[in-house]
């Protein structure tokens, strides 16, 4: 089996929450795994995070330079050229920065690529047989990929169980001087920060949110008229806002916001993984769609097979009834 | 400015249910509406924006069979000035690495300053623009939600988690792939349409091309459903009963104020 290697991301000196989750996808690999993991950046915050990351695994490479003091893709791309040997299975989150670097890091390291993992079934010889999802995770599938040249595996957030036990008490080795050309055709300028909107949508405890299903930018009124009668606010999901019928505010994912409300009304939105990954707090979620398939059925307490358009005025009318 | 989009042919997920057919081995294909992925149409609309501004030209690309011509003649009547289908029976059930070989091969039969992606198409994977630039060896940004041209730079965005926007300068030739959300794509009517429906669109083989596809490391073995959990528990009766029950659910659960 080859080595298998786990990059870390982290903000703020504290590892992301893939950090330990990945240990098991590391198992699911190679149950015996000695694995290595990466920690690249610039400052005291890499050592930190190198610090906390050798609680989880056997060996951790620290690499801190100037040049990697912002996670841009293209120069951890090239580190990773450098550094990593044949044949070495990587595990990298799939979160916006895991879809920068890894594609072409498989193309660079000549090994197979597969993204956004959210099982490990098995491992035999030289193949790998995973669990993907396809057309916005209405349904699955099992893939197998050829690992005899090594691999770039995408790793969904949240999709493994974090092994919490912290207790491998592992080495960390300062690489720096290792790191080799890190010269780039792209350059990070700077961070804009999302706008604010006229509500606050992660401080609501009640959302009224809208998808596709609402078809139609005047249909929105149907939704204010509930939101309004249950006191509750309007949030949407990501196509609204594409539309322009929203502002991005509004919009629940981990592209938008993430939301901790008791209740979370899903109206017409199918539950796509990024929408779901930004509603925690485990609420009461009742999904109302006319699609029995969408797999926000599959993460709802209570479903309801309706088109909205017509089920969201009666719930209303009834609401305002009381 | 040349510009080169990739698109795709896929059957589009708000028009249809998808389902997984008898034995596992597809999804249900009957009755399938297919359109243009939502994310290239995005990336052809920049694309002719840019265009527009700093002048150009703007080709359509895509890997796929016959029935493939539509999506690219779709985007032709968008703005698109030019159609390429690669199309070979050998490019069945190839793997993203394979498609971008066959984009970089289509790539050097002409001179592009930039190609875009989708950033993710049905597959979910977003991985052939990545793969694509890696090949060509100029740079990649993923995810991208705004351009701006600056002499032969692009000064981008990257639309990263939290509704946050990573900044970039890159340098051309480059590959990017395009976040929906970018722009507004113009609409398509039937006129427009009809005005490219006679436009002579080149069809490159895999012989044309002169690539080696060899086999694909990554091979789907099966479609499925998987059971998660015990799902939502589905209220039955007439839409009186179920919003009575919903109401219900809703007082305890402190939806109501």
């Amino acid at each position: 089996m080859a080595d298998i290697y786990a990059y870390i991301t982290h903000t703020g000196g504290v590892a992301g929450d893939s950090s330990l989750e990945m240990v098991n996808t590391a198992k699911k690999i190679d149950a015996g795994a000695a694995v290595t993991a990466i920690v690249t950046g610039s400052g005291a915050d890499v050592d930190k995070v190198a610090d906390e990351a050798a609680a989880s695994y056997a060996k951790v490479l620290k690499f801190n330079t100037d040049a990697l003091a912002y996670p841009n893709a293209e120069v951890v791309r090239k580190l990773l050229i450098n550094v990593l040997p044949k044949n070495a299975i990587i595990l990298i989150p799939h979160d916006t920065f895991g879809m920068d670097l890894s594609p072409g890091l498989s193309i660079k390291l000549d090994s197979a690529f597969v993204a956004d993992v959210v099982g490990i079934e098995e491992v035999d010889g030289t193949s790998m047989k995973v669990i993907r999802q396809e057309y916005s995770g209405m349904v699955s599938t099992h893939v197998t990929v050829d690992i005899s040249n090594g691999a770039v595996v995408n790793v969904r957030p949240g999709a493994f169980i974090p092994d919490e036990s912290k207790s491998v008490g592992g080495t960390v080795e300062d690489k720096s001087g290792d790191a080799g050309d890190l010269s780039v055709n792209r350059t990070f300028l700077e961070l804009v920060e999302a706008e604010v909107g006229d509500v606050d949508i992660t401080k609501e405890d009640v959302l009224v949110s809208v998808g596709r299903g609402i078809e139609d930018e005047d249909n929105l009124e149907i939704a204010d008229d509930l939101a309004k009668a249950m006191g509750a606010v309007v949030s949407c999901s990501r196509p609204i806002v594409d539309a322009k019928w929203l502002e991005k505010s509004r919009q629940v994912g981990t592209s938008g916001q993430t939301v901790k409300p008791k209740v979370y009304l899903a109206c017409g939105i199918s539950g796509s993984f990024q929408h779901m990954g930004g509603i925690k707090g485990a609420p009461f979620i009742v999904a109302i769609n006319k699609n029995v398939k969408a797999p926000i059925f599959q993460v709802a307490e209570v479903g309801i097979e309706a088109d909205i358009l017509d089920f969201l005025p009666e719930l209303t009318e009834a609401i305002e009834g009381l | 400015m040349e510009i080169l989009v990739c698109v795709k042919r896929v059957p589009d997920t708000a028009e249809n249910e998808i389902e997984v057919n008898g034995d596992g081995s597809d999804i249900e294909r009957d009755d399938l509406v297919y359109s243009v992925n939502e994310w290239d149409n995005y990336a052809v609309e920049e694309a002719i924006q840019i265009c527009e501004k700093v002048g150009g030209s703007v080709t359509v690309v895509t890997v796929g069979d016959d029935e493939s011509e539509e999506v690219l003649r779709r985007e032709m009547a968008m703005g698109a000035d030019n159609g390429l289908l690669l199309c070979d029976e050998a490019f069945e059930g190839i793997d993203g690495k394979q498609t971008a070989t066959l984009l970089k091969a289509a790539v050097a039969k002409g001179k592009y300053d930039l190609i875009l992606t989708g950033a993710q198409a049905d597959g979910g994977a977003g991985q052939v623009g990545g793969m694509l630039a890696a090949m060509l060896d100029v740079p990649y940004a993923s995810l991208v939600n705004t351009i701006d041209v600056d002499g032969d730079k692009l000064k981008v965005g990257r639309e990263i988690e939290g509704g946050n926007q990573e900044m970039n300068d890159i340098s051309m030739p480059c590959v990017l792939s395009i976040q929906t959300g970018i722009n507004e794509p113009r609409y398509v009517g039937i006129r427009g349409i009809r005005k490219v429906a006679s436009v002579e669109i080149p069809e490159l083989s895999a012989s044309d091309l002169g690539v080696d596809l060899g086999d694909a490391k990554v091979k789907r073995q099966d479609y499925f459903v998987p059971e998660i959990g015990e799902g939502a528990e589905m209220l039955e009766g007439s839409s009186e009963e179920i919003i009575a029950k919903l109401i219900e659910l809703l007082k305890v659960k402190g939806g109501l104020k």
